[in-house]
């Protein structure tokens, strides 16, 4: 038997589950009342594939990968497990879903600890003709209904990322310069890592955030909104006054527990978004991903304007649980796998 | 020179950090979802035993110390070192003062220790979690008061000074948690 790198195997035999059985019962409270939820809002469940041609482009975000062979595809045909549903869900609603929502399996590489693991479930959903700060009062009402007799979230805080910043370090993510943040580092963190490259702000506005903010922000809920454009992910930019990416966080008790977006619906800024992950990739050395040409085509043909939001659900159930290692709410970790 | 990625860090692996050889005893993998990830380790400096605080990136690697924990039996003093044996290659090594520090109040000539070996010479030494060892000065027992009450200091033939019952005499044999320095009863043969 091998071990993850910092997981430790209990004490109990090697093929029982991590999360006591009290906990899973917790875990299919928590599904039903999701599901429970969403009927009564009349949004649509959906079940996307886990494999698919296109994956993501993201530098940060490192895709498992493996092949078909069979009928159909002579030669092997490369396929990507998905990081995240939101290129299908996306394709649905282009082809005119309405809202819908999805619990599904999503597989990251590279990512194990005792918030992660490397496959792991978001509760996905998109809602035509909301915005960001639309979706987020959704949130709040589906986290009561879903948490209900487990824990009760006081109502969440909004804070612009900007703000957040000023406020923790008096530094702007927007006007000042990769040095500043480097020497704010310097001088607060108990360390600084070796190789930081100098002159880019995001990997320091990343420690940071890490390490200086997300520590500060104490019990509760907070909204994290309106990131720097560098960080847009898959959200659309808003030009003025300052370029701000429609994205948000949600921290609940200092853990990240979902992203969200005011949804990139233009096929052209998409492509180029692609192309410019593809260039980050390979100037750090990794591979350039292939971009997801039926998505493309997709957003080409017109999807509504949507938000759409991915909420970790094995943090939330590590939430209502009380547990601090995802360990304890999944039954079967990578280590146990 | 061997490396270590951040992917094998785990409690109990040993790095070379600013030139001093040291033993993660946490290791964190911290990464917002969409950003860059990095390992927020806690460390013991294996020469000086105070632990820090380490963030790395994830992926960087680091030299691996050559440390080794080897179990050897306390041979004697010369006044300068404390010398070890291996029980079974009768291999010697010389610790100084630095490397024995704290342990030498709990060291009895034959007694089995794990001496830390840093490119083969010991940088530390830790005794058995418990130790026999006589009371060689204390105040006179008061027999019969069987209370645990209260208590005395008694120095023992290492040089330690424990805390022990009221009815403990000298030239009593007694069992020591060298962890926590305290009494835990009389030694039975």
């Amino acid at each position: 038997m091998w071990a993850v790198p910092g997981t430790e195997p209990g004490a109990q035999p090697d093929w029982c589950p991590g999360a006591d059985l009290d906990v899973l019962r917790l875990r299919a409270t928590l599904l039903a009342r999701t599901r429970a939820y969403f009927a009564a809002q009349g949004v649509m469940e959906v079940d996307t594939p886990v494999l698919g041609r296109g994956a993501t482009t993201e530098p940060a975000i490192e895709s498992f990968n493996t092949a078909y062979r069979g009928p159909g595809s002579a030669a092997s045909l490369p396929l990507y497990l998905q990081t995240s549903p939101e290129f299908f869900m996306k394709r649905l609603l282009a082809a005119g879903s309405g809202p819908i929502y999805q619990l599904a399996h999503v597989f990251r590489n590279a990512e194990s600890g005792r918030r992660h693991n490397p496959e792991f479930m978001l509760l996905e959903w998109y809602r035509p003709g909301y915005d960001q700060h639309e979706l987020m009062d959704e949130i709040e009402v589906l986290l009561a209904h879903v948490l209900q007799g487990s824990i009760d979230l006081p109502p969440a805080r909004r804070i612009p990322y900007r703000q957040w910043f000023l406020d923790e370090t008096g530094l702007d993510p927007w006007r000042d310069t990769p040095r500043a943040f480097r020497d704010f580092a310097a001088a607060h963190l108990a360390s600084v890592p070796a190789a930081m490259p100098a002159d880019q702000l995001d990997p320091w506005l990343y420690l940071l955030l890490t390490h200086w903010l997300e520590p500060r922000l104490g019990d509760g809920a907070v909204f994290v909104y309106d990131y720097p454009a560098s960080q847009a992910s898959l959200a659309r930019v808003r030009p003025r006054p300052l370029p701000v990416a429609e994205r948000f966080e949600l921290y609940v008790n200092g853990i990240e527990l979902a992203n969200g977006f005011h949804e990139l619906a233009d096929a052209g800024e998409q492509a180029r978004r692609f192309e410019q992950d593809n260039l980050a990739r390979r100037n750090n050395g990794q591979t350039a991903m292939p971009a997801d040409r039926l998505l493309l085509a997709a957003l080409a043909h017109g999807m509504p304007d949507s938000a759409g939001v991915a909420i970790g659900f094995d943090r939330l159930v590590m939430l209502a649980a009380g547990a601090t290692d995802i360990d304890a709410v999944l039954g079967f970790t990578l280590a146990r796998c | 020179m061997a490396t270590y990625s951040t992917n094998e860090f785990k409690g109990g692996l040993k790095i070379m950090l600013d030139g001093d050889p040291c033993s993660i005893i946490e290791n964190e993998f911290v990464k917002p979802g969409k950003g860059q990830a990095f390992n927020r380790v806690k460390i013991r400096n294996l020469k000086t035993g105070r632990v820090i605080e380490r963030t790395f990136k994830s992926g960087e690697t680091v030299e691996a110390a050559d440390v080794m924990e080897t179990d050897m039996q306390y041979l004697y003093n010369d006044g300068e070192f404390w010398h070890f044996m291996h029980p079974d290659t009768y291999e010697q090594v010389a610790a100084d003062a630095n490397a024995v520090s704290d342990a030498t109040k709990w060291l009895k000539e034959q007694d089995s220790c794990v001496v830390t070996l840093w490119n083969g010479t010991p940088i530390s030494v830790t005794p058995p979690n418990f130790v026999i060892l006589t009371v060689t000065e204390t105040d006179p027992g008061v027999r019969g008061d069987t209370s645990g009450g209260g208590g005395k200091p008694a120095t023992l033939e290492t040089g330690a000074v424990v805390r022990v019952p009221l009815f403990i005499d000298v030239d009593e044999v007694i069992k020591v948690d060298t962890r926590t320095g305290e009494y835990v009863g009389r030694a039975r043969d």
